[in-house]
């Protein structure tokens, strides 16, 4: 009887120290697809993105609702989510990858970290690998992703009309910016 | 069976259960995406407040100003008017949003000079999610203007006999990315009418529609059938007629264009209720247009 409490015990406090995971519901993923001369600007941010990525592994993952995403004009909000990223049929942009450099991070001592990812980004129906550099800087505990990137509206089939070409750019530089917490479980 | 052997049995149930949750790390969101689907308020169901002459069951986005200028052009079957083209009756109008169920506008016809405010309310608004509710249920309150000079100078004439009220409900729903539909009972309320054999209360209801052509074009129908006011001169021959008004939305970015044939003139609700001329049988309509174009005027941050 007590033997078996102490393994049940035992196995529990290791899966713990196992799965060091971080994350959060709050993450900041922005991006702006403004044409060159464009009067004004074509850009949205989303404020409750999920992050979460798994310390011993190197997996990173993250999802983003498009109908989170903020516009300096709601007019602008409406068009994004009918016209082109299709927000009632596609409603959410993944993206799931490992961070390839994994060991040399050490999340248990602050300092920042360069850090190479490498995934795939589900969005508008369409998947594309990707892969970037970024940084994960560790401090206080929490861990934070920072990560820019480009995005070719043609790799997910979201077609920038003439009529607005002047306007919109064929693609949009993405900007990561999450500060995760330690996942409790 | 055993104790021990119970414990053993469980001690390898929570180990296949430990390996379950590794075998499931691999998709680490499911860890915190947990959150069941928000109350989403249904957009876009139609791509303008007027379905054509009719308010529709969108609601202007909290913040935003459509600016609208609308034309309807003479009857295309009147000859040597380049198909109705040489005469134009306007109506220029400012809407606000206010709320994502409140909204406010006012304009400005040529036709009788006349002057237009309404609120539109939605208890309701189509939504998914938690609490999710299938149709748009709204309330629009309006009050038209007549500024024209007093007809009759003999008699002592009433302010208030410039005046007419509507009231309306809209139900709709949209019920595909494609197809929305709306009925829209309808009271007008003339505080003066020209002869005592007209009704002063006017009861219509509107059915109106959308059926989209693509991301940007949708095809849009409109009809009033008037229940009491339609009116016949002596010689029994009918004096105004239900408008019916069909078209097309086109969306380019900064503006939606709204280009149709209607056999009605009036662009508020008394004008188009109670004083639609044209027939349809003879082919009595006009070409028109409303232009709109959104702009932000109160800014989040």
């Amino acid at each position: 009887m007590k033997l078996s409490i102490l393994l049940v015990a035992a196995l529990s406090i290791v899966s713990v120290s196992n799965a060091q995971k971080f994350f959060t519901k709050t993450g900041k993923i922005s991006f702006d697809a403004t044409a060159p001369k464009s009067p004004e600007n074509i850009d949205g941010v989303n404020k409750n993105s999920i992050c979460v990525i798994d310390t011993k592994t190197g997996d990173i993952q993250f999802s983003v609702l498009m109908k989170g995403f903020e516009f300096e004009r709601a007019l602008m909000m409406e068009h994004f989510n009918e016209n082109y990223v299709e927000s009632d049929k596609f409603n959410k942009t993944t993206f799931k990858g490992t961070i390839t450099n994994n060991e040399s991070i050490n999340y248990s001592k602050d300092g920042v970290y360069p850090a190479k990812v490498k995934g795939k980004l589900d969005m508008h129906g369409q998947s594309k690998d990707l892969e970037t550099e970024g940084k994960i800087i560790v401090k206080a505990g929490k861990v934070e992703v920072s990560a820019n990137f480009i995005a070719q509206f043609d790799d997910f089939k979201i077609v920038i009309p003439q009529l607005v070409a002047d306007k919109v750019a064929k693609f949009a530089k993405i900007v990561v910016d999450c500060t995760l917490d330690p996942l409790a479980k | 069976m055993k104790y021990s052997n119970l414990y053993f049995l469980g001690i390898l149930l929570m180990l296949l259960v430990s390996t379950g949750v590794k075998a499931q790390d691999k998709d680490l969101l499911d860890l915190v995406d947990t959150d069941k689907p928000k109350k989403e308020v249904v957009k876009n169901a139609f791509k303008s407040i007027r379905v054509i002459n009719g308010h529709s069951m969108e609601f202007l986005s909290p913040g935003t100003m459509d600016f609208r200028i609308l034309h309807r052009f003479g009857q295309m079957n009147i000859p040597n008017t380049f198909g109705g083209f040489d005469q134009a009756s306007m109506r220029i109008g400012l809407d606000f949003g206010v709320t994502r169920y409140l909204q406010f506008g006012f304009g400005r016809s040529t036709f009788k000079k006349e002057y237009d405010g309404y609120i539109k309310l939605a208890p309701v608004r189509q939504s998914t999610g938690h609490h999710a509710f299938p149709a748009t249920i709204a309330l629009v309150g309006g009050i038209t203007l007549n500024s024209l000079p007093y007809a009759d100078l003999t008699i002592h004439n009433y302010f208030s006999s410039r005046l007419a009220y509507y009231g309306q409900m809209i139900i709709g729903r949209k019920f595909s990315e494609g197809i929305t539909l709306q009925v829209t009972p309808t009271i007008v309320h003339n505080n003066i009418v020209p002869l005592a054999s007209q009704p002063n209360d006017i009861y219509a209801v509107g059915f109106g529609g959308r059926l989209k052509m693509s991301k940007r074009t949708a095809f849009t129908w409109d009809y009033f059938y008037v229940i009491n006011g339609l009116q016949k001169d002596a010689n029994n021959v009918p004096l105004n007629y239900n408008p019916l008004s069909i078209g097309v939305d086109i969306e380019t970015g900064g503006h939606v264009f709204q280009l149709h044939v209607s056999n009605s003139a009036g662009m508020n609700e008394r004008a188009f209720i109670t004083e639609t001329t044209g027939n349809w049988e003879k082919f009595d309509v006009r070409f028109g247009f409303n232009l709109s174009r959104i702009f932000q005027i109160s800014h989040k941050k």
